[in-house]
């Protein structure tokens, strides 16, 4: 890999970034959208009836799933106003770097979303975080990694055809299976306060499908592109 | 101009008339099993069309490979066809599947993973095929169907993986296994027979299914000329 691949990369997460901060719009209606989702999710069940601490898991990652949905709806749909994307290809900068730019930026993005609803999973659901926020924080990255590979990819794709919207979760839900399920496994055993050795078959799952993902739609971008 | 072949040639005839033997030696000449009654009679159709699903997902995922090596629009076509015949497998597989379990396993539906997986290569056709009514550019739907091809494959030993821990309710293999099948002769016939039908079936279906492409490009080039 050269470095001008990831400085390029940077070049493109920076712009990204930058109309994000400067708009703040997109982050501000998400992080609703993800706490709103956490309160309405405890009406759908009898609090009495189900302990908060083995729902919460699910809660937080189908939530999580759903608003990072939202996210990268944005991440290639704000390249559609005035041909922005033609701007963006005729930079002379690698395909490889105008995906892992733009991954790279939905991470930030997506974390910046997971840094807020964690906590307010914890606090709602009254759980018991104790000793293991860093560790809970490290899963939800390595989960948001994966997620965002793939995601960036089919964000790509979807913005081209004529029913993003729709398009976008139908072919990304298959693929977030396996990051939901590791991610979601892990957290409760964690929170349950076994052993780290029980969450770690969960880790590995996303470590691979982080690595795989991430490698697979790197390459497969240009493929997307005009050629 | 060449003379236009039909759609469904001898191999489809054929295939139907296998098909129709097959039932009929299914129902009238196969014994009755003697834990499950009639109702596993619906193994030689469930068991042969996941076979044949399999088969024809496995082309979508070789011509995926094949179209972005070569960029040749018959791959991408093969592979349109061979997942709209997959999808047709898949409802079969999951629709016989659930009226064997509710006598046997005594539910219609478990998260086993064998079924979680079926489930999802339907989701995943599904989206590969509606994808591709969505992009009306020739090039970018093959492009773009190639690379959603080639991740799908990437993609199911993770789903296989993270549902592993589930136990199955499957049976352990019962043909393929290193001493001989576990199966009396007459039944082995019948789902050999079955099998043959299906992937005759499947093979000629997909071949209609191309056929109909070639002629549906033609006629979209013909038109577009018109149209200039």
């Amino acid at each position: 890999m050269r470095p001008a691949l990831l400085a390029s990369a940077w070049l493109v997460a920076s712009k990204d970034l930058r109309i994000e901060f400067r708009t703040r719009t997109a982050f501000l209606a998400v992080l609703v959208f993800a706490i709103l989702g956490v309160a309405i999710f405890y009406f759908a069940w009898d609090a009495t009836a189900v302990a908060a601490i083995d729902l919460a898991p699910g809660v937080l990652w189908v939530i999580f799933t759903f608003s990072g949905l939202l996210s990268l709806q944005r991440s290639f749909g704000v390249e559609q106003a005035d041909r922005a994307m033609d701007g963006l290809l005729l930079s002379p900068i690698d395909r490889e770097a105008i995906f892992l730019g733009k991954a790279l930026a939905n991470l930030v993005f997506v974390a910046g979303i997971l840094l807020v609803t964690i906590p307010a999973v914890v606090l709602l659901y009254n759980l018991p975080i104790g000793r293991t926020p860093v560790v809970l924080f490290a899963v939800a990255l390595l989960a948001a990694v994966g997620l965002v590979a793939v995601g960036t990819l089919f964000s790509a794709m979807a913005a081209n055809t004529r029913l993003a919207e729709l398009l976008l979760p139908m072919l990304s839900l298959p693929f977030f299976v396996p990051v939901v399920y590791g991610a979601a496994q892990a957290t409760s055993t964690l929170l349950a306060g076994r052993p780290m050795a029980e969450a770690w078959p969960f880790l590995k799952l996303l470590i691979a499908f982080d690595l795989v993902f991430l490698f697979a739609c790197t390459l497969a971008f240009p493929f997307t592109l005009e050629e | 101009m060449t003379a236009r072949r039909p759609l469904f040639g001898w191999p489809f005839a054929a295939a139907v008339v296998c098909m129709v033997a097959a039932y009929i030696r299914a129902i009238f000449f196969t014994p009755i099993e003697a834990l499950q009654g009639a109702a596993q009679k619906i193994y030689y159709v469930h068991v042969s069309a996941a076979i044949s699903a399999y088969l024809a997902l496995s082309v979508v995922a070789l011509m995926s490979i094949v179209y972005l090596w070569l960029h040749d629009e018959r791959a991408d076509r093969l592979a349109e066809s061979a997942g709209e015949v997959g999808l047709v497998f898949l409802t079969i597989v999951l629709t016989t599947g659930p009226l064997w379990a509710k006598p046997i396993w005594g539910t219609w539906w478990t998260w086993d993973a064998r079924l979680t997986l079926t489930l999802f290569l339907w989701f995943l056709t599904a989206g590969y095929l509606v994808m591709r009514g969505a992009v009306d550019d020739v090039a970018m739907r093959a492009r773009y169907s190639a690379v959603l091809g080639i991740l799908a494959a990437l993609l199911i030993p993770f789903i296989h993986l993270s549902v592993y821990l589930f136990n199955t309710l499957h049976p352990k293999p019962i043909l393929l296994k290193p001493d001989k099948p576990s199966m009396p002769t007459e039944m082995l016939i019948t789902f050999l027979v079955m099998w043959g039908a299906c992937t005759l079936l499947c093979v000629s279906l997909i071949g209609a299914r191309y056929r109909y492409g070639v002629d549906r490009d033609a006629l979209r080039a013909l038109e577009s000329e018109a149209g200039d």
